[in-house]
């Protein structure tokens, strides 16, 4: 499997503060690549340095052969590839369901509007969300919000999809849903990558797994060796404190 | 199975209700009671026959009403073009301030100065300077009329309120919205269009909608330019009368012709906080 993107050697400072430091990871075509981590270990900046969102102190992003990272990039056309949905749901909430995934198809990729909407009223129907298509975000629960968010960035046919903690605001019936889609999304052969606290998805989905500690990769593995054989004092703390919390 | 409400629910509904029918009957009586205060105040005032003939005299204000009448209507010619062009140079202006690219800092810089300038300085002012300066330039190619230059006043002023207005309206939206669609590969003048003005500019309808009104009344000072509007027509009526009448009939115009913005005003108010409580965490 070749790789359709590849984070080379990453450094990202906030002032002073380090907060990835010579991390490089490369994520095959049609993989999914789940990133694990405490809280503040840098899994959600590394995503938005993925995209271009945080400009980078130091490294290279190469996706599909190319580095996006360069001065002068075109940034834009860089991102409409890139599909992101972020921890909070960000719809827009002055536009209805319909209108939020139809939007970037029509600007950035200039289709007409029949065709985006069809589109999206397709992927809508086939992820169970028809009768919303025309609601405005704030009267769906958040399940179907956030499930909404990734259609949204699905109807732009990214390259890779960067989903970050998307489930770390809803209850396990709202998870539950959402994971659901995201598995059917991984059947369809997108390349994924995920940031998450629910290990359980983490090891059903997951083709590898990173370790992020004080933003270096302290390991990765497929799911059985890092949470069956972890190998660093790390790692082992880390699952500690989560059988202890439950979530394990 | 059909539904009866529980005893207890009848009765909470009879004490609402009664509840109801009690603050009307207040609301009533105390209004009565102010109303017939001031009335009693009013008739017992020793000028006040003299105040009423000189200021409220049906006479006077019929003869001066069809002059007047001319003149509001130029006042509303001259609110709705400055209208026009207040809210687009506010946009045009608040859009320049918020842009943060370097390129364009001579822009930001050049709106930030008129906006200090245009919003501090008081619009009497404006008006002398703009309507008496520009047509001392003697230049060909501006109207010297003072329609025209009082408009452009209005303009001027009333354009830099309305921007910071607007601005606070964009930069209230949450810096997610941005992200989001810049996410998505939206340009950052797609991503203004869509997605930062649309949710800005409502948020901040009703204080616009206030500064438009505010604007409407004080339409009526471009008559220190001699621009025959309501307020000139009423001086000239009682130039000729000594009686004060027609500056009432004006003043009377002039809130008529403000109160279906206000009320318009209040609605969107009311709707607003109404979406945003139904939206609880927005
Ligand atoms: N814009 C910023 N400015 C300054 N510091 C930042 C900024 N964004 C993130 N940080 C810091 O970078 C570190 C990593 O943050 P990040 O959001 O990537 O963590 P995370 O692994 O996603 O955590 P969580 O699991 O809580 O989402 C934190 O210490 C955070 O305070
Ligand atoms: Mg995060």
């Amino acid at each position: 499997m070749s790789a359709l993107l590849e984070l080379r050697q990453i450094r990202k400072e906030f002032g002073s503060h380090l907060v990835l430091d010579n991390v490089s990871i490369s994520f095959p075509q049609g993989s999914a690549t789940v990133i694990i981590g405490a809280s503040g270990s840098g899994k959600s900046t590394l995503m938005r340095c993925a995209n271009l969102l945080e400009e980078l102190s130091d490294g290279q992003i190469i996706l599909d052969g190319v580095d996006i990272s360069l001065y002068g990039a075109a940034v834009d056309s860089v991102r409409a590839n890139i599909g992101s949905v972020f921890q909070a749901f960000n719809l827009f909430p002055h536009l209805t369901v319909l209108e939020n995934i139809t939007l970037a198809p029509r600007l950035v990729q200039g289709k007409s509007k029949e065709e985006a909407k069809k589109q999206a009223l397709a992927l809508l129907e086939r992820f169970g969300l028809s009768d919303k298509a025309n609601s405005y975000p704030n009267l769906l629960s958040g399940g179907q919000q956030q499930r909404v968010a990734i259609l949204r960035a699905v109807a732009m046919n990214p390259k890779v999809l960067l989903l970050d903690e998307v489930t770390s605001a809803l209850d396990p019936v709202l998870i539950a849903e959402v994971l659901r889609l995201i598995a059917e999304l991984k059947a369809d052969g997108i390349t994924m990558v995920i940031s998450t606290h629910e290990m359980g998805f983490a090891k059903k989905i997951a083709d590898r797994v990173i370790f992020l500690h004080n933003g270096t990769i302290a390991e990765e593995g497929t799911p059985d060796e890092i949470f069956s054989r972890p190998q660093t004092p790390e790692l082992k703390a880390f699952l500690g404190a989560l059988s202890e919390a439950g979530r394990l | 199975m059909t539904y009866t409400p529980s005893a207890l629910q009848i009765q909470r509904e009879d004490a609402k209700r009664r509840a109801s029918r009690r603050s009307t009957a207040i609301a009533l009586a105390s209004t009565l009671t102010i109303a017939l205060t001031i009335t009693l105040i009013l008739l017992n005032a020793q000028g006040f026959d003299a105040v009423r003939e000189s200021f409220f005299n049906p006479h006077y204000a019929k003869k001066a009403l069809p002059r007047i009448f001319d003149g509001i209507l130029l006042n509303l010619r001259v609110l709705l073009i400055a209208e026009f062009f207040v809210l687009l140079l506010g946009l045009a202006i608040a859009i320049a301030r918020t842009t943060t690219s370097p390129i364009l800092y001579p822009l930001r810089l050049a709106a930030t100065i008129y906006t200090d300038i245009f919003r501090g300085a008081p619009l009497l002012l404006v008006l002398l300077l703009v309507g008496l300066g520009i047509p001392g330039l003697r230049l060909s190619w501006i109207p010297n009329s003072a329609v025209f230059l009082g408009t452009v006043s209005l303009v001027l002023t009333y354009s830099a309120y309305v921007a910071e207005v607007i601005r606070a309206g964009i930069e209230g939206v949450n810096p997610t919205q941005r992200q989001a669609a810049r996410a998505l590969g939206l340009t950052g003048p797609q991503t203004l269009r869509h997605v930062v003005l649309p949710q800005g500019l409502r948020n901040v309808t009703p204080p616009l909608l206030n500064d438009l009104v505010s604007l409407q009344k004080d339409s009526g000072l471009i008559s220190v330019l001699g621009a025959v509007d309501a307020i000139r027509a009423a001086g000239i009526e009682t130039a000729q009368s000594f009686n004060f009448t027609p500056y009432v009939v004006a003043g009377g115009l002039f809130i008529l012709l403000t109160i279906p913005l206000t009320r318009y005003t209040d609605w969107l108010i009311r709707r607003h906080d109404r979406v945003q409580r139904a939206q609880g965490a927005y």
